[in-house]
């Protein structure tokens, strides 16, 4: 697949450019990856190379470091208890205070489950022991008494339009949004954050934090494209305009799934 | 005789005739729910009775296949085993193999009783049938939606592990770290099995390892060797906490062809060559578990390696189906680590029909997630220049799911055909076989006891629970 690459409205420094790039960081890769999280790096390259965009990749693991300036994109994964644990100490340090900063400057981020609870302010466990975040979210996590396990579809009202989100969450924390903080979305099958206030992760600037696994980007490829629309407009500086890619299979996986699980599952009222 | 335990083992057997009845299943579980309401500590009293006591095998990947050799090479050096052999794991599964082999006044009609068992229930499994041996083959990450993360599991093995009898014997893969770390909490004799071919595997872990780290101290592991996954030869450089030297020891593995593997099982006192009639180091690991198991009951390396020979795959697990010209294979997928082996196995490789069916019901885990930590970008050929592609079918409840995974692996979308409906998507993959193609069927597990029944009517298969 081949053609324009990106374009923005003129003049624009982006027009016929033909090295495109962004950066990916895929922070702890090797820790925390549960629930096929590669499949969201999967998206993002094919997403981008499909569009002559090169994406390179930076694996970050315990004790290494980053350059916030130059990285455009971040994803963050679930993992394990011991894992997060170990994590969140190397995070307490100077990769935490990275990822605030190329926030704030305007780089996308994805958090998934245990890092979305990571990037959080900490995570109360059911023991009652606290393990610190990086408080780019303002927001908490107690650990529950259950597993919120399943499908969920929920919705997001982006302007006039509605989009929705599939996936599938297994998570026993209880995520509570602090007053500033919007959702990602509303829950109309499944839990969400808290399975009480029906939000569905945050969204800070262009970070995003989810609980929805499945993976999310491949199967919403519009939340795909936010990121990589996210990280070029930070890169080059000006609002980027992203081909349109055929999706068709994209949208049949993501209705199949939202068909069933709404057949099946204990729908919410919708936004609809 | 025991009235109670009398009685429950007729109305079981009334279940069993009634399942069949009903074709459903062959009176695989059926039994054992009755049995089990009727007298609850039925399992104990037939088990007791065993005269070569109890072998309890469990673990993510090889179960069924792993007992099934035992059962073939016990049953051939004059062993009579009793076996839940259609792969019914839980408690249930168990009670009715059980029963199925026993007298009504309770005492079993077999030596040896070998039973594997699903990862959520050992320790109930210990308790009940008190096994001379417990072993334990691999952990990995699996329908996390049931069993929650493979840390949930490994801490119910460790109670299992403790609360087994003073005087059995636990048999643990000693190239699994979470797995070699449960020989701390044994209070019995433990023995381990391992690679130690150095040809094997390579220096890097992969990315659908499960732990990385310690598990007595939390820092990470350094590997000299991974075998798959995160198996191989590691030691902790923090705590010096390593690798156990392996007392069954796969010394020599090598393929023959795309079908067979010679192996060499060394003990201290003997070494033996096998001749494996199935692909992949993963099989290679269960034939070494087997023999290790082997050992354990008191059967001789020689006689195990000699029956192992003559070994074929478990159905649907690695099934081999002749029809027309050409045949069909089955190979049932469950999670990443498995597919992922089954793929380096290289028997996609001839394929020209590959239906992958996914289903997402209970017993498949409805979590499909981990279908992305799937290496399907093996399959794409296009870059290696062969003039002809496979034709890709998606099937089954999430088949749109495998589809955008196969697009997502780089496959073109033109050789990618969807059809949830599994009955149709067999008949290409049959239609094809007809025509002298090779197809591979990958399905989860509901799907292949679809595929199953369906090959069962067309009298190409027998029923599981005869096979």
């Amino acid at each position: 697949m081949s053609g324009e690459v990106c374009s923005v409205a003129d003049p624009s420094p982006l027009s016929g450019k033909t090295d495109v790039r962004l950066s990916l960081v895929h922070l702890y890769a090797d820790l925390m990856n549960l629930y096929g999280d590669r499949g969201n790096i999967t998206a993002l390259r094919r997403r981008c190379e499909w569009r002559g965009i090169d994406l390179e990749l930076q694996e970050i693991s315990l004790g290494e470091r980053f350059t916030p300036r130059e990285c455009d994109l971040f994803f963050f994964g679930g993992g394990q208890d011991r894992e997060q644990v170990t994590v969140s100490r190397d995070l307490a340090g100077a990769n935490g205070e990275a990822i605030i900063e190329a926030v704030s400057e305007g780089a996308g981020l994805l958090s998934v489950c245990g890092g979305y609870q990571l990037l959080c302010r900490y995570f109360r466990t059911s023991e009652g022991e606290d393990i610190p975040g990086v408080g780019l979210f303002d927001a908490y996590t107690v650990g529950g008494p259950t597993r919120f396990v399943g499908n969920v579809v929920a919705e997001r009202l982006d302007g006039d339009e509605v989009r929705t989100l599939v996936g599938f969450e297994n998570h026993s924390g209880r995520t509570h949004l602090g007053p500033g903080l919007q959702a990602l979305g509303r829950v109309v099958v499944g839990h969400g954050n808290n399975g009480e206030d029906s939000s569905e992760g945050a969204v800070h600037r262009n970070a995003i934090g989810t609980y929805l696994h499945g993976p999310v980007l491949p199967k919403n490829p519009w939340l795909a494209d936010r990121l990589i629309h996210a990280g070029l407009t930070r890169r080059y500086g000006t609002d980027a305009i992203l081909e349109t890619l055929d999706d068709s299979s994209e949208q049949r996986a993501h209705e199949s799934v939202a068909r069933t699980v709404r057949r099946a599952g204990n729908v919410r009222t919708s936004i609809r | 005789m025991d009235p109670r335990l009398s009685s429950a083992l007729l109305a079981g057997r009334a279940a069993a005739m009634l399942s069949r009845a009903l074709g459903r299943g062959g009176g695989t579980v059926l039994p054992g729910h009755v049995i089990q309401r009727l007298d609850p500590s039925a399992l104990q009293a037939i088990a007791r009775r065993l005269p070569r006591g109890s072998v309890v095998i469990s673990g993510t990947n090889g179960k069924t296949t792993t007992s099934r050799m035992i059962a073939h090479i016990a049953s051939r050096t004059g062993v009579h085993v009793i076996h839940n052999r259609s792969g019914a794991n839980l408690m249930t599964g168990i009670v009715s193999a059980i029963a199925a082999q026993t007298a009504l006044s309770g005492r079993p009609r077999g030596d040896l009783g070998l039973f594997e068992v699903d990862e959520a229930h050992v320790a109930e499994a210990v308790d009940s049938l008190r096994p001379r041996c417990l072993a334990l083959l691999n952990i990995f990450r699996d329908q996390l939606d049931r069993y929650g993360e493979i840390d949930l599991i490994s801490s119910r093995w460790r109670k299992a592990v403790g609360r087994m009898p003073y005087d059995g014997l636990l048999v643990l893969n000693a190239d699994d770290p979470i797995i070699s770390r449960l020989a701390d909490d044994a209070s019995c004799r433990v023995v381990t099995f391992g690679v130690e071919d150095p040809r094997v595997g390579g220096g890097s872990i992969g990315h659908d390892a499960d732990r990385r780290l310690c598990p007595n101290c939390g820092h990470r592991l350094r590997y000299a060797r991974v075998t798959y996954a995160h198996l191989g030869a590691y030691e902790c450089t923090e705590c010096g906490w390593r690798r156990r030297t392996p007392e069954t020891a796969l010394t020599s593995v090598r393929a023959e062809g795309s079908d067979d593997m010679l192996l060499t099982i060394s003990t201290d006192a003997d070494a033996a060559l096998v001749c494996l009639s199935l692909p992949g180091l993963y099989n290679a690991y269960n034939a070494l578990a087997a023999a290790a198991i082997c050992e354990a009951v008191g059967i001789p390396l020689s006689a195990t390696a000699e029956n192992l020979s003559t070994f074929t795959g478990a159905f649907g697990r690695y099934e081999r189906v002749p029809i027309g010209a050409g045949e069909v294979r089955l190979a049932l997928v469950k999670n990443p680590v498995g597919f992922n082996q089954v793929l380096a196995a290289g028997i996609a490789g001839q394929a020209t029909t590959i239906v992958i069916a996914i289903n997402d019901h209970f017993a498949d885990g409805t979590d499909i997630s981990w279908l992305w930590d799937v290496d399907f970008e093996v399959l794409d050929t296009s870059a290696s220049g062969a003039d002809t592609r496979p034709h890709f079918v998606c099937s089954g409840t999430r088949a749109h799911d495998i589809a955008l995974r196969l697009k997502y692996a780089g496959l073109a979308t033109a050789d990618i055909e969807v059809e949830p409906r599994l009955e149709f998507a067999l008949r290409i993959a049959v239609e094809d076989a007809e025509g002298g193609g090779r197809a591979i069927i990958f399905p989860t597990y509901t799907a292949m006891l679809d595929v199953r029944r369906s090959l069962q009517r067309r009298g190409s298969v027998a029923p599981f629970w005869e096979d």
